[in-house]
């Protein structure tokens, strides 16, 4: 190995290797520097000042920014370093909501473990600070500010990771907070609801919306029939909050837990994984051999769905119209259920436990409430069953582990895979290879699928075809992918996106972990889950044969389609914004003119001026006949009629026109005057 | 309160113009936020949204380059700027004082920054680097120096003259 | 493309000159900020008329190709001559004399005595406050006459919107050798040897800093103008770029030369119009001819200037918060390294420099880097400009070379302390701050020490960018303090936390000291957040943020401890500390006082004398107001 020389770090001689800066060296010295503001796949932010260290001949530096060089000598903790770390915690404790024991990350919070490392016992320094609102409004995620201590990592990650931007720095100085343009809520905004500013965040400034009150009510009304359902990231991470090291499987006592805090069913989301692969995989081939809508994309991750909506209208097409495993389990469990178990629909409660706080969002999508009955009615995230199950006193580690029930607890190894990137990528193949071919797998492990590369790329010829698959993590890769397909680089049939990186083991819902390794170890937990079961494929799962038997029928017919289909739609990236253009004394008319990205693109601009222009430098009432009549044309520019796939769009009163045109628009506009002036006269 | 019904129109179009005669360029951002203020003399929220859809930007980052310059107002300011330097030489010789004043004279406060006409916003500004002539007050762009609480008095009994005899003679055109 | 004629400057200094010298009169009117503010512009109009009334032939620009001018006078306006306080400024050439404080009433008696008769009027004439003598121009004025104006040199004589007065004055041949005789590793040499050192803030080796610059291998390369001047008390770069925006540009143009630049933005603080507005002005007029743009002086080199105006935030001085603004982002400082030699501006090599540091350029490569490094002392080379300002009798702006001593600034150039109306009347000198919110005080005992980088970085001071507050005997230090911590506490950025939380509490803290509420543990509380925000923060300006506070701790800790322990501020400027009280000798019992106290604090019957009571007491000084027989003390 080339070297490239040794750092002195107190004393001991470390060699430089590659890394990215001298904190990671020191970390690899096994001394843990404290960080609020350093994540290793984020920017490097330098703003927390706590991985400061004195070096020789440059004073006292952040670690973080610095690159080691050969010869340096560093000293970690000098009286000096000390001081300052403990000085600059008291002065974000002074400037912190200290509401520790009511707080949900109590324990796992970097600010309190620092706090009782460096041992800060007093904060001398007056609380400065007003108190502000928290933002409780979305499904998913709930932002408290006054916990905020401005490291900035969630913005980061909103915007470097998932490329979305939905909050920013507001303000400046003493006055900065975090948060959505014009302090609006995260309900309202482009928020994809991944939670991943909720993994990064250090302290309990974003959490995951909670629903275990909700939970616990049903559980506690005996007239209601409560049944679980555990997606596959959740076995290998619960366990953290317990002590357990990450990646270990626990699904037997999650089982077990559930049980006894009172779930009447307990069943496995990857079972509905299994069904999702056989449907989706069908409909890739049928789409690959008739060459339609392809590539086809994954729908499995709402957050990627959410984004698609709002940024790739056009490609929506190109999603699989495939409900995610938990709709998909939503939809067959209220279908079958109820005269399995003998119970009253009504009083069917079914509760999803996720490693994603975006599943909570999904779940109260229109798509999936039919008649007013939600096809998930709570979504528990990992850490929020973790706390449920301290709230109950259970010695979770002591737990006997139990079996999921059946029918729908029961599941093969390419359902639980399903929870890392790649994993739904290695499913379908084993599903296409045995169905293309005719042949059988006999090595189901396909690792070429597997890693933690943001974008991989696996090519494979499966019989006479050739497929070429993309596999993508974190939606700035989604977006390099779906831009490589705007313009026309792209040949990949088939696009596995998930938003998180590492895929849902990594979900904004699972315990927040400050192990470096955390994403390879979950990883290699759900591998070893796989393992462990006797089915690897899903087409081998007798229960789902049994399901398509009883009652779905045919992979992609028409009861298929009922319950696991559905579609989606342009989606605007922020709520009630208006910009009046001509705002007369009586409007009568209001004419609406879409300005949102999509039919910006498409030309929305020209179309307002047009529109504008005829309608100020004319006057059409007179024309029309009614003269006298005062102004009775207002127009505004708006921001989505969330049709943008069909854009310009404008709309005319109650009227609207997809693929506006000038000429369109006038004649409808003056078809509304006639009609309007004409009831005005009598 | 309605507007003439032309004016949003002129200053969207003028929106429009400017986005376009900075190439949509995300780096031009503070100068086209600079120009959108001129047009509508503060940045409207929905125009903020507008901008960072033709910059292609999420609207956060807008809002957040928005909120950190001083210069940028989310809300709607008077027909006169008056600014009052804090720097140095203007502080060491009493420019709290001729603070006072005007919000005294304007009814105004620390909080309350834009009269209820929209006619004077006050605003306290580092140094305007006319030091030699502190204190020093500016209204729009014209600097004074040298002004007490009796000087400031007279300036804006000044403004609000030729405020009055404007109207007058717009009335009078409108008579005619 | 259309290519754009050279221009000639031999020709143009030399018709020019020829021109120049038929002239009989120039009358130059001062046109900065300060002398617009006083009236400048309506004393030129009245100038024009007045010599238009006297029949006489006025050119405001001259006329190169006419030869007759023999009998004609010439009125321009210039940029900043320093002097503001005394403005507007009207210069008579070649005469030299000067007259200030000038009406346009008096404009046609100054034509008809001074420029038709060549007599002097003595009523507008400089009058020296200490001696009392009758000054006539800026070879009398001790505040000129004491100065050496090297980088300000053609500031306040040229037109600064006419560029061919500035090419007469030798400008841009500097620029011209640098392009056509000299390759890229000698202009930084030259810079190098010249010991030039940044003159806005941290004073790092410009010429080294070329250097780190030109070594980078990239095809994009930005040179910056950091015109960004924020500091609250100074305007040396506004009255550069004011007053000679050529020589601003010539000096870019010259760094962007020794790096390989082609492009460059000059960043100017919102603040400034007529700087933003003079420097649009002269790049488009530099552009017009030839001098910018495609292939300059034949050179094969290019180079386009952008004028970028800052949005109001101090912070934006700062480098890389500085670039951030220009690429349209939140102003919020990076952490160095990279420096902007390796990543600057949209991540490409840059140079950045403020505008004195640009300003002094064109000098050393027209008169060579051994004729610069002459001036200054041996770690400090050539000239500052400082912004006198303060209880001082001449405030202004100065240039003096580095190694003069505060002595000579304040009382020789500045003409003494004065009391708070600008009078001199024997004030003792208490304090100078130096160096904005980022420097510290000097006292009496430093009087006579040498100004320079090193002499003010060991007195927990710095040049900073050169803001000069004279203070006297009257001030309260803490309030001082308090003043900058106010400042850097309102422009922190917020991106780190000692800056953001740690000026908030010093301030805090500053405030329990001067509402009587401290303790010494407040006062050393204040220190140890103070040497931790300077030890912490991420960059130069939080590092430098705790400088006033420290320095005045240092220097005036009797002040704190009076104001800590004995709850007395000497200078009567804490309202909380103030004792208030009725003096039984004046009191006449008209109960005036007690009538309007809004706390009814104060007591006493009619015709008997009043009394304050101190818990009550607010210090609002209404009484002190309303009292006609100055009855009520503690006030000033």
């Amino acid at each position: 190995m080339e070297t490239k020389g040794t750092v002195n770090i107190d004393g001991m001689l470390i060699p430089i290797e590659d890394e990215k800066n001298l904190l990671e060296l020191i970390r690899k010295a096994d001394i843990e520097l404290p960080t609020f503001c350093y994540h290793s796949h984020l920017s490097t932010y330098g703003a927390c000042r706590l991985c400061i260290s004195d070096i020789e001949g440059m004073g006292i530096q952040a670690t973080c920014s610095i690159t080691p060089s050969d010869g340096m000598v560093v000293k970690t903790n000098t009286a000096e370093v000390r001081q300052i770390r403990k000085v600059n915690l008291e002065l974000l404790l002074a400037n912190h909501d200290i509401s520790c024991p009511s707080c949900v990350r109590s324990n796992n919070c970097k600010l309190q473990d620092l706090t009782r490392r460096l041992g800060v016992t007093k904060v001398r320094f007056k609380k400065t600070d007003k108190i502000a609102p928290i933002d409780n409004h979305s499904w998913s995620i709930i932002h408290d500010p006054n916990k905020c201590v401005l490291c900035g990592d969630c913005v980061r990650a909103c915007k470097e990771m998932q490329s979305v931007g939905a909050i920013d720095f507001i303000n400046r100085g003493a006055n900065t907070i975090v948060g959505p343009a014009f302090n609006k809520s995260l309900k309202d905004v482009e928020c994809i609801y991944c939670g991943q500013c909720v993994s990064v965040c250090p302290v309990g400034a974003l959490v995951p919306k909670p629903e275990t009150e909700q939970v616990w009510k049903a559980i506690n009304d005996p007239k209601k029939y409560v049944v679980a359902q555990l997606a596959p990231a959740v076995r290998v991470a619960l366990g953290e909050g317990f002590g357990l090291e990450a990646g270990t499987i626990s699904t037997g006592q999650i089982v077990a837990a559930l049980k006894r805090m009172g779930f009447d069913q307990v069943y496995d989301t990857s079972f509905a994984a299994d069904l999702t692969v056989i449907e989706e995989a069908t409909e890739f081939i049928q789409r690959k051999l008739k060459d339609e809508n392809l590539p086809q994309f994954t729908s499995c991750c709402p957050s990627w769905v959410k984004f698609a909506e709002q940024y790739y209208p056009e490609l929506l097409p190109n999603l699989s119209t495939c409900k995610s495993p938990q709709q998909m389990f939503g939809s067959v469990a209220r279908e079958i259920l109820p005269k399995l178990l003998n119970v009253n629909p009504e009083d069917l409660v079914i509760v999803s436990i996720m490693p994603c706080t975006a599943k909570k969002f999904e779940a109260k999508r229109d798509e999936f409430i039919h008649d007013g009955q939600a096809e998930v009615d709570h979504v528990l995230t990992t850490e929020g069953l973790g706390r449920m199950i301290h709230e109950t006193g259970i010695q979770f580690n002591k737990l006997k582990p139990e079996s999921f029930d059946l029918p729908l607890g029961f599941k093969t190894g390419a359902g639980v895979i399903f929870g890392n990137t790649g994993g739904v990528s290695e499913a379908v193949l084993r599903f296409a290879y045995e169905k293309i071919t005719g042949e059988t797998l006999i090595d189901t492990d396909l690792k070429m699928t597997r890693g933690l590369d943001g974008i991989r790329t696996v090519e494979m010829q499966l019989g006479k075809l050739k497929i070429k698959l993309g596999i993508a993590h974190t939606l700035s890769n989604a977006r390099k992918v779906c831009e490589a397909i705007a313009s026309g680089e792209s040949d990949y049939d088939l696009i596995e996106i998930m938003a998180c990186p590492g895929g849902c083991i990594a979900g904004g819902g699972q315990p927040v972990s400050f192990d470096p390794e955390f994403r390879q170890k979950r990883m290699q937990g759900l591998y070893n889950a796989d393992k462990q079961l006797e089915l690897h494929k899903s087409q081998d799962n007798p229960y789902v044969k049994e399901l398509y038997k009883m009652t779905l029928g045919e992979v992609g017919g028409h009861k298929a389609h009922e319950l696991l289909h559905t579609h989606y739609h342009g989606r605007k990236r922020i709520n009630d914004q208006v910009i009046t253009i001509r705002d007369t004394e009586h409007p009568k008319i209001e004419v609406y003119v879409c300005v949102g990205t999509n039919c910006y693109l498409r030309g929305a601009q020209e179309l307002l001026q047009k529109m504008t222009k005829y309608v100020t430098e004319n006057k059409l009432e007179d024309i029309f006949g009614f003269e006298g009549q005062e102004d009775m044309v207002d127009v505004k520019a708006t921001f989505c009629f969330e049709r943008c796939d069909r854009g310009p769009v404008l709309r005319v009163n109650d009227t609207i026109i997809e693929h506006a045109t000038f000429e369109k628009a006038k004649a409808l506009l003056d078809s509304e005057i006639q009609k309007i002036g004409a009831l005005i006269r009598k | 309160m309605k507007t003439e019904p032309n004016k949003n129109f002129r200053q969207f179009q003028q929106v429009l113009e400017i986005i376009e005669k900075n190439n949509h360029d995300k780096s031009r951002l503070i100068p086209i936020l600079q120009q959108v203020q001129e047009a509508y003399r503060y940045l409207p929220p929905q125009v903020l949204t507008y901008v960072a859809t033709a910059l292609n930007m999420p609207v956060a980052e807008v809002y957040g380059v928005a909120t950190f310059y001083a210069h940028f107002s989310l809300e709607a300011k008077g027909k006169y700027i008056v600014k009052v330097c804090d720097g140095t030489a203007c502080h060491v010789k009493g420019s709290s004082k001729l603070l006072d004043a005007l919000y005294k004279k304007l009814k105004l406060s620390h909080q309350k920054h834009t009269t209820d006409d929209m006619m004077f916003t006050v605003e306290a500004v580092s140094c305007l680097g006319a030091c030699g002539l502190a204190p020093v007050l500016v209204v729009n762009e014209k600097v004074y120096g040298e002004v007490n609480a009796k000087r400031c008095d007279d300036i804006l009994d000044g403004i609000l003259q030729e405020e009055t005899s404007l109207k007058l003679a717009e009335s009078e055109e409108i008579s005619k | 493309m259309e290519t754009i004629a050279k221009i000639d400057l031999r020709q143009v200094k030399e018709t020019y000159n020829k021109t120049a010298s038929r002239i009989r009169k120039r009358i130059v009117i001062c046109a900065g900020t300060g002398c617009i503010a006083n009236g400048a512009l309506t004393v030129f109009k009245a100038m024009e008329k007045a010599i238009a009334d006297a029949g006489l032939e006025l050119f405001v620009e001259l006329e190169l190709n006419r030869h007759d001018h023999d009998a004609a006078y010439q009125i321009t306006g210039s940029g900043c001559q320093g002097f503001c306080a005394q403005g507007p400024l009207v210069n008579i050439l070649p005469d030299e004399t000067m007259y200030v404080k000038v009406k346009p009433e008096d404009c046609a008696e100054i034509v008809e005595r001074t420029i038709l008769a060549d007599e002097v009027i003595d009523r507008l004439m400089y009058v020296n406050p200490v001696t009392g003598e009758h000054n006539k121009g800026q070879l009398d004025i001790p505040f000129y006459a004491r100065q050496n104006r090297l980088v300000l040199g053609e500031c306040g004589h040229v037109d600064p919107e006419n560029i061919r007065e500035y090419i007469a004055h030798g400008g841009y041949f500097a620029a011209e050798k640098a392009f056509t005789k000299m390759n890229e590793t000698e202009v930084c040499d030259n810079l190098v040897e010249s010991g030039l050192r940044g003159r806005g803030g941290g004073g790092f080796p410009t010429g080294r800093k070329w250097h780190l610059t030109l070594k980078e291998v990239s095809e994009k390369k930005y040179v910056i103008c950091n015109g960004d001047e924020g500091d609250p008390g100074a305007f040396m770069d506004r009255s550069l770029m004011e007053g000679n925006p050529h020589r601003v540009i010539e000096g870019m143009m010259i760094a962007a030369r020794g790096i390989g630049a082609d492009e460059a933005y000059v960043y100017v603080r919102l603040e400034y119009p007529l700087a933003v507005k003079r420097m649009r002005r002269a790049i488009e007029d530099a552009m017009d001819a030839g001098i910018l743009g495609d292939d300059i002086f034949g050179s094969g080199h290019n180079l386009y200037i952008h004028v970028m105006e800052g949005a109001g935030a101090f912070v934006c001085g700062e480098e890389t918060a500085l670039m951030a603004s220009i690429e349209g982002k939140r102003g919020m400082p990076m952490p160095k390294p990279p420096f902007p030699a390796q990543k600057g501006l949209f991540g490409k090599p840059t140079v950045i420099n403020n505008v004195e540091t640009l300003a002094a350029v064109p000098l050393i490569i027209r008169n060579g880097p051994s004729w610069f490094n002459q001036h200054g002392t041996a770690g400090s080379k050539g000239t500052k400009t400082f912004a006198l300002t303060g209880h001082v009798a001449n405030t202004g702006l100065i240039e003096v070379p580095f190694g003069t001593t505060l002595r000579e600034i304040v009382y020789n150039i500045g003409g003494g302390v004065t009391n708070d109306d600008g009078k001199v009347t024997g004030e003792v000198f208490k304090a100078v701050q130096i160096g904005g919110p980022s420097g510290g005080c000097l006292t009496e005992e430093d009087l006579d020490m040498p100004l320079d980088y090193d002499n003010l970085i060991a007195k927990g001071a710095m040049i900073g960018s050169g803001g000069l507050v004279v203070m006297n005997n009257q001030s309260c230090m803490i309030q001082i303090a308090r003043f900058f911590m106010n400042f850097t506490q309102s422009e922190s950025c917020g991106k780190c936390v000692p800056c953001r939380e740690g000026t908030k509490q010093m301030l805090a803290l500053l405030d329990d000291i001067i509402e009587g509420k401290a303790t010494q543990e407040t006062f050393e509380l204040l220190e140890e957040v103070g040497l931790v925000v300077k030890k912490a923060s991420l960059c130069g300006l939080g590092k430098t943020a705790p400088s006033p506070v420290l320095s005045t701790i240092v220097k005036f800790k009797d002040e704190y401890f009076e104001h800590i322990h004995d709850k007395r501020c000497a200078t009567n400027n804490c309202k909380a500390l103030r004792s208030i009280t009725i003096d039984p000798e004046k009191c006449i019992g008209c109960t005036a006082c007690a009538r309007k106290c809004p706390v009814n604090a104060i007591s006493g019957e009619k015709k008997q004398l009043h009394f304050i009571d101190p818990e009550v007491c607010t210090k609002c000084g209404i009484c002190y107001d309303v009292c006609k027989f100055d009855a009520v003390l503690g006030f000033n």
